[in-house]
């Protein structure tokens, strides 16, 4: 079924790089109204749902791509990406494509009931719909709504439509324009008060069509004193032409609710030379709306040739509290401007910041990141560490940390580090036997501990291997 | 007690560091179930030799050998020589933020001993035992090694990780230099502990006391790059009493004291 070359090195680095042969059902490439209305219509939304789409789209027709992150790419035809592809057979009724439930058995995420993964319900993604959610009894049990966004609206349409662009709203910027207008699929997920989500949720985002772009939708609510941990992993075939993938996820933490974000990013890179790879263009966003709530990010950004993102917190409730950990690594041409915004508005506020960033090749890494006391923000907090490891001399790695504060109580602290790899410690590994690759990882592995602690167990585990997968090779 | 083939043999080694000569013609063969102390002045080219021993990059070979078992060791890459059997407890230990010394140790048993040995019931087993006889709690096994370790749980973790590493030949540069005389114990029991007619040590120190707990079959003094003498036990007391200009001008001190 693949067709890849297989002396390709990248196989080794990249093993997610496989196509699957499903039949698909696409619309024509290009944006305009006449599209959104049929999405909107194949979807079978109600009227709110696609004035909302259609405003998006006239603000995105009016907004211009931003160009002030350190990612430089050739300019993007919009009028040549496809905006929904979605595979022929995947409705329950007419049963999954077998081809489908092979991709994701291979992703090592079985979809079959009897071997659900334990402990995480997964809602797998393909292309540009949601396939299969598992675990679905235990959620219902629970009063859990974990589903696929098409489907919420149906479901549940009045929890969406308060919710939806409320965090993110429709004229954001020019990627969240965009979403807003097509996005196609994604997990929607509600916690009902008080409620612990037993499992771990999950989204898995699987891109398999060519020439189309992804532009998933998810949306999180956790409801007074509930708690909920969601896992998003993400990986697309190796191919010659950019990808397009322009994400919205929106969280929104009421009274004393918690929300986890973990996210695995490992969408195709790119080769050498720095063709092909995923185009990440992702607005992150949650809400602390009520006190003493709690968001907390935490990305393993590891994949993409370019990425940018900015998971961010609107610490909005007296006494709520923001987090944001984030490893990313880049290598060969991969640009990365990842970072977060800290906006606090409650009293009391308080927000951490870890970033980690890896670049190795002839990549660019570059934190981005906003903290922001408003005049209410009392006593508001800010802790931000930001440390850029530097592997070989042909990367580059900056740190744009901006500050504003307007309120006199508030006390921020920033600690910023740029380091390589030390001779010394590498000796020191290799005089106990260990090889200078093993070593190499290891060292950037204890580089990023802080944030790995953050993840769930299986999660850290994964993202140790990927790591060090990454970093194979790495050193010119 | 002792094996016939020497384990370590250093012949008139040379080697330089940024173009300069440190060493300029060392010899030295140690035996298994031989301890041999090595002193000298600071300066004088003892923490280079265990450097070049051990294959650091910054040193450079310019002339003699090194074997180990028979073995040429200088084509071999430092952790290849460390799979041989061949152990360094460094003057000066390094920091490895983020790798907690579990995750240290793991990495160093695979590689030398195999992944046999770091099965994980086994492995903490043995861990836990010589962290015991070393007096180094629980805790610093879960912290990152020798991240704001002091000056002697440092040293400590240095014969820890010799321990767990089980090797032939060890050089101590300095492990006695800082401890306390509690500490200075630990470290000599951790070493007794090793200690068989197998295993070679070559003690670097500039102190008598490391040396009663661990006696010396050789004493060799290192000055300016060259042994300057070799001896038994005895020559650690005459160079406590009369210092290292003694052996300095070893042609003055023949002349007026023929013996
Ligand atoms: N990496 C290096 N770069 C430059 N000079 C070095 C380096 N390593 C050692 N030297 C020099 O080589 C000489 C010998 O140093 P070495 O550390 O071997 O002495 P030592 O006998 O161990 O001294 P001490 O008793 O103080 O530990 C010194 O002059 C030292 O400055
Ligand atoms: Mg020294």
């Amino acid at each position: 079924m693949p067709s890849l070359p297989n002396d390709n090195r990248l196989l080794r680095d990249y093993e997610h790089g496989f196509v699957s042969a499903v039949e698909e059902e696409l619309v024509p490439p290009g944006l305009n109204e006449e599209i959104v209305r049929l999405i909107s219509r194949k979807k079978n939304e109600p009227d709110w749902l696609l004035e909302f789409r259609l405003g998006a789209l006239r603000a995105w027709q009016r907004k211009t791509e931003p160009r002030w992150a350190l990612v430089r790419y050739p300019p993007i035809d919009y009028q040549s990406i496809r905006y929904y592809a979605a595979p022929k057979r995947w409705t329950a009724g007419e049963g999954l494509d077998p081809e489908i439930v092979n991709t994701f058995e291979r992703l090592g995420i079985p979809l079959d009931e009897r071997r659900q993964l334990a402990g995480v319900a997964v809602d797998a993604v393909f292309d540009s719909v949601s396939v299969a959610t598992t675990h679905q009894k235990l959620l219902e049990e629970h009063g859990i709504v974990f589903c696929s966004f098409s489907e919420a609206v149906q479901r549940v349409p009045e929890l969406v439509r308060r919710h939806l662009g409320s965090v993110v709203p429709p004229a954001d910027n020019f990627f969240a324009a965009l979403n807003s207008a097509v996005f196609s699929d994604g997990s929607f997920c509600y916690i009902p008060p008080g409620v612990k989500c037993p499992v771990d949720l999950s989204t898995y985002f699987r891109i398999n069509a060519a020439g189309t772009g992804q532009f998933e939708r998810t949306l999180i609510i956790a409801d007074r004193g509930s708690e909920v941990s969601y896992l998003e992993g993400c990986t697309a075939p190796m191919r010659d032409e950019n990808q397009l993938h322009a994400a919205v996820v929106e969280l929104v933490a009421y009274e004393e609710a918690t929300i986890r974000y973990s996210t695995v990013q490992n969408w195709y890179p790119g080769d050498d030379e720095g063709r092909g790879g995923i185009y990440n263009f992702v607005t992150k966003r949650g809400e602390c709306r009520g006190p003493r709530s709690r968001i907390s990010w935490t990305q393993v950004e590891v994949g993409s040739a370019i990425t940018w993102k900015y998971p961010s917190c609107i610490l909005r409730g007296d006494d709520s509290v923001g987090e944001f950990y984030s490893v990313a690594f880049t290598n060969r041409r991969m640009q990365a401007d990842t970072g977060t915004k800290m906006i606090h508005i409650g009293r009391r506020t308080r927000s951490t910041i870890v970033s980690k960033g890896i670049s190795a090749g002839e990549s660019v890494n570059t934190y981005r990141g906003l903290v922001q006391v408003l005049p209410g923000a009392e006593q508001a907090r800010n802790h931000s560490q930001c440390d850029s490891l530097l592997i070989g001399n042909r990367c580059s790695a900056n740190t744009f940390p901006v500050v504003e504060s307007e309120n006199r109580t508030a006390i921020i602290e920033h600690e910023a580090t740029t380091s390589r790899i030390s001779e010394d410690q590498l000796f020191y590994l290799q005089s106990r036997g260990v090889d200078p690759e093993t070593a190499r990882s290891l060292i950037v592995n204890g580089f990023c501990r802080e944030v790995f602690k953050q993840l769930p167990l299986e999660f850290a585990v994964e993202a140790v291997k990927l790591l060090e997968i990454k970093m194979e090779g790495s050193i010119g | 007690m002792t094996d016939a083939r020497p384990l370590l043999e250093v012949e008139n080694l040379e080697a330089s560091v940024a173009g300069k000569p440190i060493l300029k013609g060392v010899s030295l063969s140690i035996r298994g179930g031989e301890v041999h102390a090595l002193m000298g002045p600071n300066g004088s080219g003892k923490s280079t030799l265990s450097n070049v021993l051990m294959g650091h990059p910054d040193y450079e070979v310019t002339g003699g050998a090194v074997r180990l078992l028979g073995e040429d060791l200088l084509p071999l890459a430092p952790e290849e020589r460390a799979r041989r059997g061949l152990f360094l407890a460094v003057q000066y230990p390094v920091a490895i933020p983020g790798v907690t010394t579990v995750q240290f140790l793991k990495a160093c048993v695979e590689a030398v001993r195999g992944r046999e040995a770091t099965k994980a019931a086994v492995f903490l087993r043995e861990l836990r035992e010589n962290a015991r006889l070393l007096d180094l709690g629980e805790p610093f096994l879960n912290r990152p090694i020798n991240e704001g370790f002091s000056g002697g749980e440092k040293k400590r973790m240095e014969i820890l990780q010799m321990l767990m590493l089980k090797p032939r030949m060890v050089v101590l540069d300095e492990t006695d230099s800082g401890l306390d005389i509690d500490a200075l114990k630990i470290v000599a029991r951790g070493v007794q502990r090793l200690i068989g007619p197998e295993i070679g040590v070559l003690i670097i120190t500039h102190y008598e006391r490391i040396l009663t707990h661990l006696p010396p079959d050789h004493v060799h003094i290192l000055v300016d790059g060259r042994i300057a003498r070799s001896g038994g036990p005895e020559l650690v007391r005459e160079l406590e009493e009369r210092g290292y200009d003694w052996v300095r001008e070893p042609a003055t001190a023949a002349a007026s004291e023929p013996d």
